[in-house]
């Protein structure tokens, strides 16, 4: 009796030592893996993903890795992540500078995702945001340095909505304008077409994941003018008539033009001619 | 099996090589079939099969999406678009019918190179070498599931070598050969049939699969068998044969209602009695098997 008791303690003993080492053994293959991820889930910035891809994270967990979207890229823009890369492997991505993003009217990269990793809801490829194009070297860049260039801006999808060129004037020269390009968020899809076709040895232009490409106001902070726009009205109530003590018949106005001098309502003591105020000495004062 | 000798040598001897290899040269031509199927794209331009083993387009038509990748996927939270439902349905559904670990012996690339380590290592002799608890599998698949559900992010498929594998063979290698290399020295030295038969989540989801599914290996001519243990030398998880071959005094019958069976069918292949054949689960009477025996000859 005691026997049998005791041999049945040692093999539930033995079940409990290998269960405790079993879990031990997984969760630190899981710890592994955890850590691992940390960092190979680390998207470089050069690394843009498909048009329609959800943010990084959600992706991670929908992208199933099946290369269809690769396959039905006509452009061969796109690549699988392998083993050793930098981009979690697997996952499809593009660099710019090397094969940029075609924009294809129809999106077949979207159409083929089985997972919806890549957004179905997405129709339009010019609503894709991949990433945004950044001038990010104006000491680089030619047309800040007075000479035409213009090949991203010609070369853009979006021409003239996603980069528009400003003038400034050129104080070098003194007589001639800068073309300046310009990026606008809310027309870039970042497609990298400008990164690739950049004429420098390293591109000035370059397309940058959201998050890198863009800066973010204080979610606090409002601006007084937008919050009047959207109410309507002042919301410091009365809406506030500055006054300026300004002598009379003249006015300030702040949007540029500055002192006006209202030349019909003035009524001066001096009149148009000096030598009626000498003639008039000093009684007329 | 005669000591020094090989198991299956009496099979040989008895049915003839091809007959005694017929299983395994079928899974092997299936494996290497359906890993053409995915590389004729890429390498002739043949798209008959597009994507990886982890969801692909046949012929622009059927979708097939792993089940597995599927239930992490809806751990992380994301809700899948139809393609890659109906995808894992079918692939669900048709495991079901032909037994789950099919995947694990005649589509899963690993298994290649598992099983050539197991040969190996049963040539080389090789002794001892480290056991881990046929359940650890599960223990792993559990953990899986639940970096799925705490990352948001299927961190699984970081590391899963089957995917690695597959998707390094038809998307360019990069560095997943020392991958298949690790497996097999791991297989080979440090614990035998350590990875496909001990650890791999992917064998123990397609395992549970496996204990609902219908096509089955059954020793149906269980009276038959001269204990010569060829069987169990080359069976990937030996322990799934003793209940049904063994089972007559228990009145267990005769079909091999294991899971983790891979319906591998080299057990058919080494027995030289023609105790082994393919079957159903509803073939399980334990009277007389012999009489109504269902034989599948491919
Ligand atoms: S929109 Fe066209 S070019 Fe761009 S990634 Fe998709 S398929 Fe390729
Ligand atoms: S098709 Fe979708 S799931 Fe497949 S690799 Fe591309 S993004 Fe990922
Ligand atoms: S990435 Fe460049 S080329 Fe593409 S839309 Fe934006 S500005 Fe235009
Ligand atoms: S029992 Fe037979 S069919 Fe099943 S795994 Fe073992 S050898 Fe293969």
């Amino acid at each position: 009796m005691s026997d049998s008791n005791d041999s049945m303690g040692v093999s539930r003993r033995r079940f409990l030592g290998d269960m405790a080492k079993t879990a031990c053994g997984v969760a630190l293959l899981g710890l592994g893996v955890g850590l691992y991820s940390r960092q190979a889930a680390s998207l470089p910035a050069t690394a843009l993903r498909p048009p329609g891809a959800l943010a990084e994270e959600d992706f991670l967990g929908a992208c199933v890795r099946c290369g269809l979207c690769v396959r039905d890229c006509p452009f061969d823009t796109l690549r699988l992540s392998q083993l050793g890369e930098e981009v979690a492997n697997g996952t499809p991505y593009f660099v710019a500078r090397e094969v940029p993003c075609e924009m294809c009217p129809d999106i077949p990269c979207i159409k083929a995702c089985p997972t919806g990793a890549l957004d179905h809801g997405l129709t339009e490829i010019d609503d894709s945001r991949m990433g945004l194009a950044v001038v990010v070297d104006q000491e680089s860049c030619i047309a800040f340095q007075g000479l035409r260039c213009e090949v991203c801006y010609n070369i853009c999808p979006i021409r003239n909505e996603a980069i528009t060129l400003e003038l400034q004037h050129n104080t070098r020269s003194g007589k001639h304008a800068l073309f300046i390009p310009v990026v606008h968020s809310e027309a870039c899809t970042g497609c990298g077409k400008c990164e690739k076709a950049c004429i420098l040895e390293e591109a000035a232009i370059k397309v940058l994941p959201l998050h890198l490409a863009k800066g973010m106001l204080g979610k606090h902070y409002r601006l007084g003018w937008k919050e009047k726009e959207k109410a309507g009205g002042s919301l410091v109530t009365p809406d506030q008539q500055h006054e300026y003590n300004l002598p009379e018949g003249m006015r300030y106005d702040y949007e540029g033009r500055g002192l006006i001098v209202d030349e019909a309502a003035t009524p001066t003591p001096f009149g148009d001619n000096p030598l009626d105020t000498l003639k008039r000495g000093r009684e007329g004062l | 099996m005669q000591p020094g000798q090989r198991p299956g040598s009496e099979a040989i001897a008895g049915k003839g090589w091809w007959a005694a290899h017929r299983w395994l040269l079928l899974r092997r031509a299936a494996q290497l079939s359906i890993l053409a199927l995915f590389l004729a794209g890429p390498w002739f331009g043949l798209w008959i099969v597009k994507g990886t083993i982890a969801s692909s387009l046949t012929l622009d038509v059927l979708p097939l999406t792993d089940p597995y990748l599927l239930l992490q996927m809806v751990l992380t939270g994301h809700s899948p678009e139809q393609a890659a439902l109906i995808g894992a349905l079918i692939v669900l559904v048709f495991y079901l019918l032909v037994g789950g670990r099919v995947y694990c012996s005649w589509v899963c690339p690993v298994n290649l190179v598992t099983d050539a380590a197991a040969w190996l290592h049963q040539r080389l002799g090789i002794r001892h070498t480290a056991q881990f608890r046929r359940n650890t599998r599960y223990w792993i698949l559990g953990l899986t599931l639940l970096l799925a559900l705490v990352s948001g992010t299927l961190l699984w498929e970081l590391v899963n070598p089957v995917s690695i594998v597959y998707r390094s063979l038809i998307f360019g290698v990069g560095f997943a050969w020392l991958l298949v290399l690790a497996i097999f020295l791991f297989d080979l030295f440090v614990s035998r049939r350590g990875w496909c038969s001990h650890l791999c989540p992917v064998g123990a989801f397609y395992s549970l699969l496996g204990h609902l599914s219908v096509l089955r290996v059954s020793a149906a001519a269980r009276e038959r068998c001269n204990d010569c243990m060829d069987c169990y030398a080359v069976c990937p998880e030996p322990q799934v044969i003793r209940p049904a071959l063994k089972g007559a005094e228990q009145n267990t019958g005769p079909v091999i209602m294991s899971g983790n069976c891979t319906n591998c069918g080299r057990c058919i292949d080494v027995c030289s009695k023609d105790v082994f054949h393919v079957s159903t689960r509803f073939n399980n009477s334990t009277t007389s098997q012999f009489a109504h025996k269902t034989e599948v000859t491919p």
